[in-house]
């Protein structure tokens, strides 16, 4: 790589040929301002906030789309610069609802942020907002989108088709009529979308949010009738932090089941407890489609066997690949399967009226919202979960509550269905379901640890989109030496546009893996659509760091180790893939078009 | 200044006897070297508007290494009151499509598409059957060039070559950012050259008349002579060839009806002339230039109402991908219109025209960028009509 100079703001600065003008600027710490950009996703230089002077040019260009070019003078602070972001600031609000101060993303809006620095007492343009027949979308369990709030930057547009594949928002109409916009301007809730909140995660504004039903709880809290239990998702522990200033990365744990507890939740239990359980029902089922088809040679068994925790993956799966179903596995997500045993086991064992109960998940996800009102997810005989709510929506009620989040002592999971291993940890990373899968599978077969270093299956871990490893069985035992010498492939994709790719292999029967591992979003749920704002890769990668930390640190490890998984099987199941587990842990799936 | 008379000519439509002489000549017996060099001695611009020298285009996609080039005619004519393209295709289609083949040959490009604006649909069959004619003949002479027509999907917008190129790859028209220029990374990410239908007219001129002949139309900075279409309050509207670098006056003499007050010269992205300066003011890239739109307005319109309707079309046409366009052209319309209803005072046209200067230093392409043209020198040039 050749690399060239120029100077920004009087500062000589050599790079590397082909940056951009806003990456030359980083490198030196000049802060340009930025809307559409995101670093995730391609360039698209269209909200020119990001403007600055060239020597010699009488036009300013966007430093976003443009690239450094050697002996390049340039100006981000000029007056003609700052002139003109005043005023791209002021057109943009003039075509805005602004109400920050009814607006959920209040103090976390990049506009609002622009709006500080480039603020206009003497605002002098008109009001084209009463022009515009703005209407708020509400439909879907996941997300709303209200156009009041849109700028218009086509994030959203760029994350759906770039890192999604699915494409269910793009720009409708031309020039003043321009705006965000599903098939045919159908509702959310009805046209292809898998609710993973990538896009909400990507919109600098207020426009796309999560659908939200933290008041419904704090109602159900109040309610003296009513039992609230909450569980907590992996991921949502190494991220909950941020919102209150910490570090990404920093693991809160315990200041999360304290704040909880201090909220009001009669029960603060573990989603990592329904992961392990997930992990012994899935671990059985693919060594039972192995069984099936190696021994008995059942010519029905689907093989690569897919994970099924995602929701925004099955969604997409069921709009993308209708004849592929039968590769997923039947297993619950963790949070469903823990939704079930919520309504059953655990209030038989607490001896509470099932009606009474309200199951709330903490998830870091907006399509487990849309998995919680599926009309199958009723095994209990009631909504086996009430409401899945995001880590940004625990965060908001932990501020509503106006607990110190950083200053809490650090406090235990209830018992019952709270206790779980480091395993179910790292279901929050991408590759973790294999990970924690293997630890398991590979002790079933050969009643050995897997032969990785510290059981840590280095392979599956990190951020390519597609991540491959296998592992031979050797010296199994009695019951599975069926599988003697045979090397398992195993392969984990991230973002749905590489559940694509893997699915294209899989659909044309020329799929060479026996088991995969699919999350919808990039870096898997510690990237997911309900985290705190902003979520990069430079974030997920800390994110990622906890994860395996919070792991490493636990004294169990793997999932079949867990006593209460132990005794839940003992008191209650009585066997994984038996006639208990059928009824509550597993699930089938609805074939649906693609449009 | 002594009075000059207005230069018609007729080489443009000039119907000529042999089909393709021209371009059999070129492909034979002149190297894509030479063909550039004449481009650039001839000084030629293009004739859609934005006056960038052809050979310098030419020149770029020549050093281009790609085993696939592509030239885009650009027929789109979107700009308003302007429909000299039309003409050119209907009369003089070969000269077109020689234009192209002999840029083929410059450039080493083997695939040609002309994008022919949504309503000239009607001329399709005929054109089509000029196409084919074409694609058999350059194959006889051994020219590795294919050439099919595309129908514009009825953007305004979709005129600007980015957008034009996203257009016929299937996507919604919007300009892309510049840089990479087309003659780098355009069409499929092809080096592609875009020209008007009348700059591939030019070449062939060029190339039947040499160089030196070409130069002697014109002036030194605007060379060879142009289609006007002429609309508005005149005794002739309609295309009329004319050698650049004209005063207005003489023009306005030639084509007024004799109470013209103002010129917009250029369609709603041009500037607008008030009768005080038609003597003043060159008709070429000396003075201003003109795709060819030439618009009259005699004192019984009122210019109010002429800017309120290129702000209409604005606002309908621009992409609205980017901020300072999308919403600033919005502002202007529903800002005019304020002011003339007494919402706001009259000093609010000045935040106007600053807008209109950020729209030019920020927006991102030509569009957004031109609209200010028309605002400013008609506000100038006719403040009072926007108040009363
Ligand atoms: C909004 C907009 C519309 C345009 N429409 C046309 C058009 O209809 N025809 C055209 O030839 N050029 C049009 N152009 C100019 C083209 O972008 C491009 O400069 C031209 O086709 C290059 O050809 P030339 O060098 O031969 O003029 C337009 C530009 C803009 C910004
Ligand atoms: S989107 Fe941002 S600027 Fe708009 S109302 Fe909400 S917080 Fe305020
Ligand atoms: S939720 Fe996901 S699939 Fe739906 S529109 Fe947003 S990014 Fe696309
Ligand atoms: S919805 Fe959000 S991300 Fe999408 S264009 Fe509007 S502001 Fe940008
Ligand atoms: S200037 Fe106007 S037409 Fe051009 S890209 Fe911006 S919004 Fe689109
Ligand atoms: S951030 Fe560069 S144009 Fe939007």
């Amino acid at each position: 790589m050749s690399s060239i100079n120029l100077i920004i703001d009087g500062q000589k600065v050599e790079i590397e040929k082909g940056m951009t003008i806003l990456e030359a600027a980083k490198k030196i710490n000049v802060n340009i301002p930025t809307l559409c950009h995101h670093d995730d996703l391609c360039v698209a230089g269209n909200c020119r906030i990001c403007v600055v002077e060239i020597e010699g040019r009488n036009r300013l260009e966007a430093s976003c789309a443009t690239p450094a070019e050697e002996g390049m003078v340039i100006k981000t602070n000029s007056p003609k610069v700052r002139r003109s972001r005043k005023t791209i600031t002021e057109l943009l609000l003039s075509e805005h609802a602004e109400e920050c101060t009814k607006c959920y993303k209040n103090g976390n809006c990049e506009l609002q942020d622009l709006t500080s620095e480039y603020f206009n007492e003497n605002f002098r343009f008109l009001n084209l907002v009463p022009d515009k027949n703005y209407t708020i979308d509400k439909s879907s369990f996941a997300l709303q989108y209200d156009p009041s709030k849109c700028v218009r930057c086509q994030r959203c547009v760029r994350t759906c088709a770039e890192i999604q594949g699915v494409n269910a928002i793009s720009a409708a109409h031309k020039g003043k009529d321009m705006r965000i916009s599903t098939f045919m301007e159908m509702n959310f809730a009805e046209v292809v979308c898998t609710n993973c909140g990538q896009c909400i995660t990507h919109c600098p504004t207020g426009a796309l949010t999560e659908h939200r039903y933290f008041e419904e709880i704090w109602e159900a809290i109040e309610n003296p009738q009513k039992h609230v239990v909450v569980n907590t998702a992996p991921s949502v522990r190494v991220a909950l932090g941020e919102p209150f200033g910490l570090e990404p990365g920093t693991i809160v744990t315990g200041q999360m089941v304290a704040a909880l507890r201090k909220l009001g939740f009669d029960s603060i239990l573990d989603t990592n407890f329904g992961a392990d359980l997930t992990i012994i029902e899935e671990g059985h089922e693919l060594l039972d489609r192995l069984k099936r088809a190696l021994v008995d040679n059942d010519k029905s068994v689907k093989l690569p066997m897919i994970t099924s925790c995602s929701p925004g993956w099955i969604k997409f799966i069921e709009h993308m690949f209708p004849n592929s179903l039968e590769h997923l596995s039947t297993c619950k997500s963790p949070q469903q399967m823990f939704g079930a045993m919520a309504k059953t086991y655990y209030a038989e064992k607490r001896g509470l009226d099932p009606k009474n109960i309200v199951s709330v998940a903490i998830m870091p996800c907006t399509a487990k919202k849309y998995e919680a009102n599926r009309p199958e997810m009723k095994s209990s005989g009631y909504q086996d979960v009430d409401a899945g709510l995001t880590t940004r929506e625990l965060a908001l009620m932990i501020k509503q509550a106006r607990i110190d989040f950083t200053k809490l002592e650090e406090e235990k999971f209830d018992s019952l269905m709270g206790e779980s291993s480091g395993a179910a940890d790292v279901f929050g990373a991408t590759g973790g379901v294999m990970e924690a899968a293997l630890r398991t599978v590979y002790e079933l077969v050969t009643g050995r640890e897997i032969p990785f270093d510290g059981l840590n299956i280095t392979p599956v871990r990190g951020l390519d989109g597609i991540k491959e490893a296998s592992i031979k069985f050797e010296n199994c035992l009695p019951d599975f030496k069926f599988l003697e010498g045979v090397e398992a492939k195993c392969a984990v994709a991230h973002g749905l546009k590489n559940a694509r790719t893997i699915m294209n292999q899989v659909a044309e029967g020329k799929s060479p893996y026996h088991f995969i591992e699919v999350m919808a979003c990039p870096g898997g749920c510690i990237g997911g659509g309900g985290q705190p704002i902003p979520t990069t890769d430079e974030i997920r990668k800390k994110r990622i760091a906890a994860i395996y930390r919070e792991d490493a640190g636990k004294p169990i490890r793997k999932s079949h180790a867990n006593p209460e998984i132990i005794g839940i099987y003992k008191d209650y199941l009585e066997k994984p893939l038996g006639h208990k587990s059928h009824k509550l842990l597993h699930t089938h799936y609805t074939k649906r078009n693609r449009f | 200044m002594s009075k000059e008379n207005l230069k018609r000519s007729d080489i443009i439509f000039e119907q000529y006897g042999i089909k393709y002489k021209v371009f059999d000549r070129v492909i034979e017996f002149k190297s894509s070297e030479l063909i550039i060099q004449e481009l650039l001695d001839s000084g030629l611009k293009g004739r859609g508007g934005a006056g960038f020298p052809t050979g310098l285009k030419w020149k770029f996609a020549a050093q281009q290494e790609s085993p696939e080039k592509i030239i885009i005619c650009n027929a789109d004519e979107g700009e308003p009151g302007t429909f000299k393209d039309r003409e050119i295709l209907l009369q003089v289609p070969r000269k077109v499509l020689s234009g192209m083949g002999i840029c083929a040959k410059a450039i080493g490009a083997n695939k040609g598409i002309i994008y022919l604006r949504g309503e000239y649909e009607y001329m399709l069959p005929e054109l089509q059957a000029e196409v084919d004619f074409f694609n058999e003949h350059a194959k006889e002479k051994g020219l590795d060039f294919n050439i099919i027509i595309r129908l514009g999907s009825g953007a305004y917008v979709c005129g600007e070559e980015t957008a034009l190129i996203e257009s016929i790859e299937g996507k919604r028209g919007e300009p892309r950012n510049k840089p990479p220029f087309p003659v780098i990374n355009g069409l499929m990410e092809k080096p592609t050259v875009i020209n008007n239908v009348e700059t591939f007219v030019n070449v062939v001129l060029i190339n039947k008349l040499g160089v030196e002949r070409f130069n002697n139309l014109g002036t030194t900075d605007s060379r060879g002579s142009k289609l006007f279409s002429v609309s508005g309050d005149t005794k002739k509207p309609g295309v009329h060839e004319l050698e650049l670098g004209m005063k207005l006056s003489d023009f306005v003499d030639e084509f007024g009806d004799g109470d013209t007050k103002a010129v917009q010269v250029g369609g709603a992205s041009g500037y607008c002339v008030p009768r005080r300066d038609f003597d003043k003011t060159i008709i070429g890239f000396e003075g201003i230039p003109t795709g060819g739109s030439m618009m009259l307005f005699n004192s019984t319109r009122s210019m109010y109402n002429v800017l309120h309707n290129f702000l209409e079309f604005f606002e309908e046409e621009s992409c609205g991908q980017c901020t300072p366009c999308r919403v600033g052209t919005q502002q202007l319309r529903k800002g005019i219109e304020a002011i003339k209803s007494g919402e706001r005072s009259c000093e609010y046209i000045d935040d106007l025209l600053k807008l209109t200067d950020t729209m030019k230093l920020t927006a991102k392409c030509g569009l957004g960028q031109s609209v200010g043209n028309s605002f400013n020198t008609i506000i100038k040039n006719f403040r009072e009509e926007m108040l009363y």
